[in-house]
């Protein structure tokens, strides 16, 4: 291990809109330490989102490298990817992204269904990750019986319980009001120092890319800079 | 166990949405079983058609009657065990729309030739024994409430004049598909009548029921039966039983392909609107399927979640439609009278209805299956709603 956990070397990406090809990202190359919270700032339009899905497998990149835990994941199979990411990426999406038919209980528990874990097992792993995010008393709630908050804190249970090495989030914080994305952001928070999980957040808010420890920001699929963020220092 | 839940789950999602769609299938399924049936019912005579009973007519047609004295020179032919003989009488009860098929037979050896036909031995005596007696199949006596005793009067149309019957017995179907709607009366009754009112009418048959030792030998005695007549002024015809059947179902075999094909087209039609239903729900379930994807499940899973829903909707309208062709034909059988001798759902109907609605359910979820499968993870988590 370098203590680099996602390595960009030369990564770029580019999407066909009407016939057009629009560039994205352009030979972009950047590193993320092992157990860092890094916030990717940028106007709408910048590859923020895209970078966030290349370095969680969900997209490939035209060119380039990348490497997460030294392995360079542009050259996995679909099938190999999705095994790869069922086991190092935890997804925090912006609109929680649960199944609707399946309790809080039962939507942290999908994950699971990948592992071999037995049944007892994976109930003790689910109730675990339920407790650090305070919502114990709602296992049996559906998705459409929780608010907004604790819906993002059931993904964020369902994120970690298959204790990746990597959480990504889009946009966390982006349907919640003010007090439910602090609250989701300090449990961003505790899962980065008191865990360790390395963590990559796209975001709009200011507010809520002060909560990490590394601020990056891109515009027009380039890196602008790599000033830590305010409350860092 | 989780992804059966997940898909009964999603299954009750849209429950009007699903409950029509069960609804449809049900209909269809039903429809689809209960004009099966119906061909069936059109072959039922050549299915349940013996294959060491050989029919001898006319060779002209059905309408040309033969000499009874064919009967003793067709007996002296290798290989026949027994000969019978039937006249279509063709009377009307009460008004046209009872119709029922008549028969005037030599009663003892037609009775053997046709052990189907179970009749009590003392009724047997009591019909034989009666020249005006008559036997009536139990379909035809529960629809017409004949008992044993009863008069019977038949208005006749081939022989003209009023004839009556005593129901001296009521015979049963050794098997389901036996015919049980005939009326069965002695032709020595008929012909009797015949050489005082239109003599040159009298001492001929519609048809001779020949039986043979071995069913391999039907090819060869219908032959010998035909070449013993040729030449002569009533020359013969002689097939197997199941072709003479079939022969009346050929006269109208456009009826019953269209019947086949309206059958196959109400599994289309449904099978189009179970499409488009899923087509519809894994379109709104596009970013959850994206989801399981970026969680690392397979193509296989999401597949199997979509298709699980289909088999699901498909199979309960298909268990409805089912355990409801029963009664409904039933129901159906009764209201067409003796129109179809036998009108049972058969073990074979009861398999395509269970093969449409699986076949329905799988081809219904094939094109929503590809999509979802196929899609890229980051242009179905753009269905957000």
């Amino acid at each position: 291990m370098t203590g680099k956990i996602v390595e960009i070397r030369h990564i770029a990406k580019s999407y066909r809109r009407g016939g057009q090809i629009v560039p994205v990202l352009s030979d972009l190359s950047f590193d993320i330490p092992e157990g860092e919270f890094v916030a990717l700032m940028g106007p709408s339009g910048s590859g923020k989102s895209t970078l966030l899905n290349l370095i969680a497998g969900i997209d490939k990149p035209d060119s380039g490298e990348l490497r997460v835990a030294g392995l360079d994941i542009t050259t996995l199979s679909e099938a190999d990817l999705a095994d790869w990411r069922a086991t190092h990426i935890g997804f925090i999406f912006q609109f929680y992204n649960l199944m609707p038919v399946l309790t809080a209980f039962e939507n942290i528990e999908l994950p699971m269904l990948l592992t071999r874990l037995s049944r007892r097992q994976r109930r003790e792993r689910v109730g675990l990750a339920l407790d650090m995010v305070g919502l114990t008393d709602r296992m049996d709630h559906y998705p459409s019986e929780l608010s907004g908050g604790q819906q993002q804190r059931v993904a964020i249970a369902r994120a970690i319980i298959s204790d990746p090495l990597l959480i990504v989030a889009d946009e966390p914080t982006g349907d919640l009001d003010r007090v439910s994305a602090a609250d989701i952001l300090n449990l961003l928070d505790r899962l980065n120092r008191e865990m360790g999980k390395t963590i990559v957040m796209v975001t709009h808010d200011q507010r809520a890319a002060e909560h990490a420890r590394l601020v990056r920001h891109l515009d027009k699929g380039e890196l602008t800079d790599g000033e830590p963020s305010s409350k860092t220092l | 166990m989780y992804f059966a839940k997940l898909v009964l789950r999603n299954t009750l999602r849209h429950k009007l949405r699903t409950g029509l769609t069960v609804l449809g299938l049900f209909v269809a399924i039903l429809a689809f079983g209960l004009l099966r049936t119906v061909v069936e019912a059109w072959f039922a005579g050549a299915e349940s058609a013996s294959t060491t009973r050989l029919i001898t007519r006319n060779s002209i047609s059905l309408v040309f009657s033969l000499p009874i004295a064919y009967q003793d020179r067709i007996r002296q032919i290798g290989g026949v065990t027994r000969v019978s003989h039937a006249n279509w009488f063709g009377g009307i009860y009460v008004s046209e729309k009872n119709f029922f098929p008549q028969f005037a037979v030599d009663a003892k050896s037609y009775l053997d030739l046709y052990p189907e036909y179970l009749i009590p031995p003392e009724q047997l005596k009591a019909f034989l024994l009666d020249r005006k007696g008559c036997t009536v199949g139990r379909k035809l006596a529960d629809i017409h409430g004949f008992k044993i005793g009863d008069v019977v009067q038949l208005r006749g149309t081939i022989f003209p004049g009023t004839w009556e019957f005593v129901v001296r017995a009521v015979y049963d179907g050794a098997e389901a598909a036996t015919d049980t709607s005939q009326f069965l009366f002695h032709w020595d009754y008929l012909n009797e009548t015949l050489k005082q009112t239109v003599p040159r009418r009298a001492n001929t048959v519609g048809v001779y029921v020949v039986g043979i030792e071995q069913s391999n030998q039907a090819a060869e005695i219908g032959r010998e039966i035909d070449r013993t007549f040729r030449n002569s002024l009533a020359e013969t015809l002689t097939e197997t039983e199941k072709a003479f059947q079939l022969g009346f179902v050929a006269m109208t075999e456009a009826i019953v392909i269209a019947i086949e094909v309206v059958s196959f087209l109400v599994i289309f039609i449904i099978m189009a609107v179970m499409a488009n239903t899923m087509a519809m729900t894994a379109r709104e379930r596009l970013a959850e399927y994206a989801t399981m994807k970026a969680l690392g499940f397979g193509p296989i899973r999401v597949v199997s979640l979509i298709l699980g829903e289909s088999l699901v909707i498909a199979l309960a309208g298909a268990t409805a439609g089912v355990l409801a062709t029963f009664p409904v034909a039933e129901w159906f059988a009764a209201k067409m009278g003796t129109l179809f001798p036998v009108f049972n759902v058969s073990q074979q109907t009861v398999t395509m209805q269970i093969v449409a609605a699986v076949t329905v359910g799988a081809v219904a979820a094939l094109l929503p299956s590809y999509r979802a499968a196929t899609v890229r993870i980051v242009d179905g988590l753009r269905n957000i709603g």
